[in-house]
């Protein structure tokens, strides 16, 4: 049996390593930063004959999805990535992606979304596609981008709903941390080539997403709800077979940290969570119980998991890294208030927003933020 | 010579009991578009009469199976399956011949919010046939202008007559260096197939534009529809060309047009016979309304003929 080896590498690149070793067979890809490292790595893979697939350089990211799930539905595996605009200008498709149940996995590096321009990470644009029905996991290093990239297109290819893997420009896209990749073979025995049941086959002619009933048509709606609930077992038994096969473990539904005997619990995502593990040391030094929890799975949202991991009255600090306009503070506030209600009514869930374009977030800062918050 | 409608195969991919209007050009034309392609095809549709007209989930009137997509994205959907089908093939997961990825779609989805996904499928020289079945008019949300409607015509968006002259989108495919580009009509059926056929025995981007007098934007008569269109071709409103790596040679009757062998008829005729057009001529300016319509149509003529001259 081979050892997995371990490379220094950036998140996008650990992206692009993920996506050759999934082999996937059609990639269409446009540039946007951060994104565009993972672009130009494919494209270089499939150019040398390192990776069998077919690189699409189309003309924008509407059409990057429109090839995407054009290729899915005739039967192919697919991958793509996108930020911010690029991600916003596929809105109509993220549509016909999830509700024409097709597979495709796409990783968004979060990108803070115009006007007015900004290159750096914020959430707002993978916050804002919410209700297009896809699966949503965000990400907080380097290895987890590549080991969710992989437990996605098992969870994408068993439920046929598209799965997006969020994780933050430049904190994880550009910056280099160690990562070990697994035996090709350990990845093939996790990821089994794709067969999907249905594909445009000129042996069985049949309709793709034409005019529809209502009565039909809010039955496809509702599969779609029901199937996006019940893809969080499949999200779980990804997590626990990867981890038997490789050795690694993010997290499921939610990570947490020194979350047990926690009375202070920081609740985010992405880089930010990574850096908030230095921030519950630095609380636990002063002699605060200080835990994390962080939702590796945005959409669906992992309401029990949460429900049954946060110990008993803990004060939750949201902090969120967007805007949720019309209310105070961000998503994930109302997210989480929303799942708590009349369920635990124990808890309490204060709210900041925090490191809006890039605003470096530091342990410090963090640890300061919460401790302001206690008091509030 | 076309081949004569007496001698196209029977087979039928266009099945009977679907929804267009009686006279449609646009299934008549996909009827002999079948009867080239065969059933080893894949089909893509922008929203359009041709998407309506086909039946409502799940039942399908077109023996192909059919993806819908959405309306900016013919070319980079059909790109998508065309490289899916390719490398599927290459590893071993597709059996047989490899189907011809076709999109069938409007003059809306092609000049107007398709045209920027188009342009780069051809650039890239994907492998497909795009087919635009010309109807000159957004005529699925109730006839509304597009970049195809001539200028005179009414439409509910240009209620006084559109101002502007079409564009003249074959040609600006041809100027993507693609290997085929053909222009078609319903009175013409032999000469469309032919087009077709040529055009599935060739590798890369394919464009094939189907003049569809579609009675209920034009305002004709619905059995009038192939006599309008052989009326567009008389008259050189429509030219039948097709041009094989860039060269241009044009078809039967509009061969003898541009050679000077036969005289154009008068647009008069074409355009009194559609309320499109005569509805805004009942007024003063009728007359020079008229010679608009026709300085447009001669001076395409007189610009083909000198394009098609060209052959670096
Ligand atoms: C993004 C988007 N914008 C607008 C529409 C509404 N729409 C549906 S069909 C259509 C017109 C189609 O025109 P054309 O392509 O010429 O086909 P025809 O109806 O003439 O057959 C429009 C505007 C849509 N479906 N999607
Ligand atoms: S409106 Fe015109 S193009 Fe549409 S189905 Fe009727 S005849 Fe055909
Ligand atoms: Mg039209």
């Amino acid at each position: 049996m081979k050892a997995a080896q371990v490379i220094m590498d950036t998140g996008t690149h650990a992206a692009a390593l993920a996506v050759k070793s999934a082999r996937v067979d059609v990639i269409p890809g446009y540039p946007i930063t951060p994104q565009t490292s993972i672009m130009e790595a494919i494209a270089g893979m499939v150019e040398n004959g390192e990776l069998n697939a077919r690189f699409i350089p189309v003309e924008g990211e509407h059409s990057v999805l429109a090839a995407a799930v054009a290729a899915s539905a005739a039967g192919a595996r697919v991958f793509t990535a996108t930020s911010a605009n690029g991600l916003l200008y596929m809105h109509e498709v993220l549509h016909m992606a999830s509700g024409g149940r097709l597979p495709v996995v796409m990783c968004n590096v979060n990108r803070g979304v115009f006007a007015p321009w900004t290159l750096w990470a914020d959430h707002q644009d993978s916050f804002a596609q919410r209700d297009t029905g896809w699966i949503q996991y965000h990400c907080s290093s380097n290895q987890e981008v590549f080991n969710t990239i992989l437990q996605a297109f098992r969870v994408a290819e068993q439920i046929n709903i598209p799965v997006m893997v969020n994780f933050d420009g430049f904190a994880i896209s550009h910056c280099l941390m160690p990562l070990t990749l697994p035996p090709q073979e350990d990845i093939d025995r996790f990821l089994p080539p794709h067969k999907p049941e249905w594909r445009l086959d000129p042996a069985n002619p049949s309709s793709f997403s034409n005019v529809t009933m209502a009565a039909e048509y809010a039955t496809f709606r509702q599969l779609l709800s029901d199937d996006i609930m019940a893809s969080i077992p499949m999200v779980k038994q990804a997590a626990q077979e990867y981890k038997e096969i490789t050795g690694m473990w993010d997290g499921d539904t939610i990570d947490t940290y020194r979350l047990e005997d926690a009375e202070v619990v920081a609740f985010a995502v992405n880089s930010m969570a990574a850096e908030l593990r230095l921030s519950i040391d630095m609380l636990r030094e002063q002699g605060i119980k200080a835990g994390l929890l962080r939702p590796r799975l945005y959409l669906p949202f992992p309401t029990e998991d949460i429900i049954s991991a946060l110990p008993k009255n803990a004060q939750v600090m949201v902090l969120d890294r967007n805007y949720n306009y019309g209310h105070p503070g961000g998503i994930l506030a109302s997210e989480l208030k929303s799942v708590l209600y009349g369920r635990r009514n124990d808890i309490t869930v204060k709210n900041r927003v925090m490191g809006i374009g890039g605003i470096d977030l530091t342990r410090r800062f963090m640890a300061s933020e919460i401790r302001a918050m206690m008091d509030e | 010579m076309a081949t004569s409608i007496k001698k196209l195969p029977d087979i039928e991919q266009v099945l009977s009991g679907n929804g267009a209007c009686g006279g449609c050009p646009a299934t008549m034309a996909l009827r002999i578009v079948g009867k080239a392609l065969g059933p080893n095809a894949i089909m893509l549709l922008t929203p359009s009469c041709s998407v309506a007209s086909m039946g409502m989930t799940p039942k399908l009137g077109y023996n192909w199976p059919c993806i819908n997509i959405t309306f900016a994205s013919a070319g980079s959907s059909a790109s998508g399956i065309t490289h899916a089908v390719e490398i599927m093939k290459e590893k071993d997961r597709l059996q047989g011949e490899l189907p011809t990825v076709f999109s069938w779609v409007g003059d809306g989805g092609t000049y107007d919010i398709g045209f920027q996904a188009l342009s780069a499928a051809a650039e890239r020289n994907d492998n497909m046939i795009h087919f635009c079945y010309n109807n000159e008019a957004y005529s699925n949300t109730g006839v509304q202008r597009s970049g195809a409607t001539p200028r005179g015509t009414f439409t509910t968006t240009t209620p006084t007559g559109k101002r502007q002259p079409k564009k003249n989108m074959p040609l600006l495919m041809l100027e993507h260096n693609i290997p085929y580009v053909a222009t078609a009509t319903v009175a013409y059926p032999g000469d469309l197939y032919d087009k077709v056929v040529k055009a599935k025995n060739i590798q890369g981007m394919k464009y094939i534009e189907i003049l569809a007098p579609c009675y209920l934007g034009w305002q004709f008569d619905m059995p009038e529809t192939v006599q309008m269109s052989r009326m567009a071709v008389r008259s050189g409103a429509w030219l039948l060309w097709e041009a094989e790596n860039g060269k241009i040679n044009f078809n039967n009757p509009s061969s003898q047009i541009i050679s000077g062998k036969k005289e154009a008829e008068p647009v008069d005729e074409y355009v009194m016979k559609q309320g499109r057009f005569n509805r805004l001529l009942k007024g003063p300016d009728a007359a020079q309304r008229i010679a608009e319509i026709q300085g447009d149509i001669d001076r395409e003529i007189a610009f083909m003929r000198e394009r098609a001259k060209i052959t670096i």
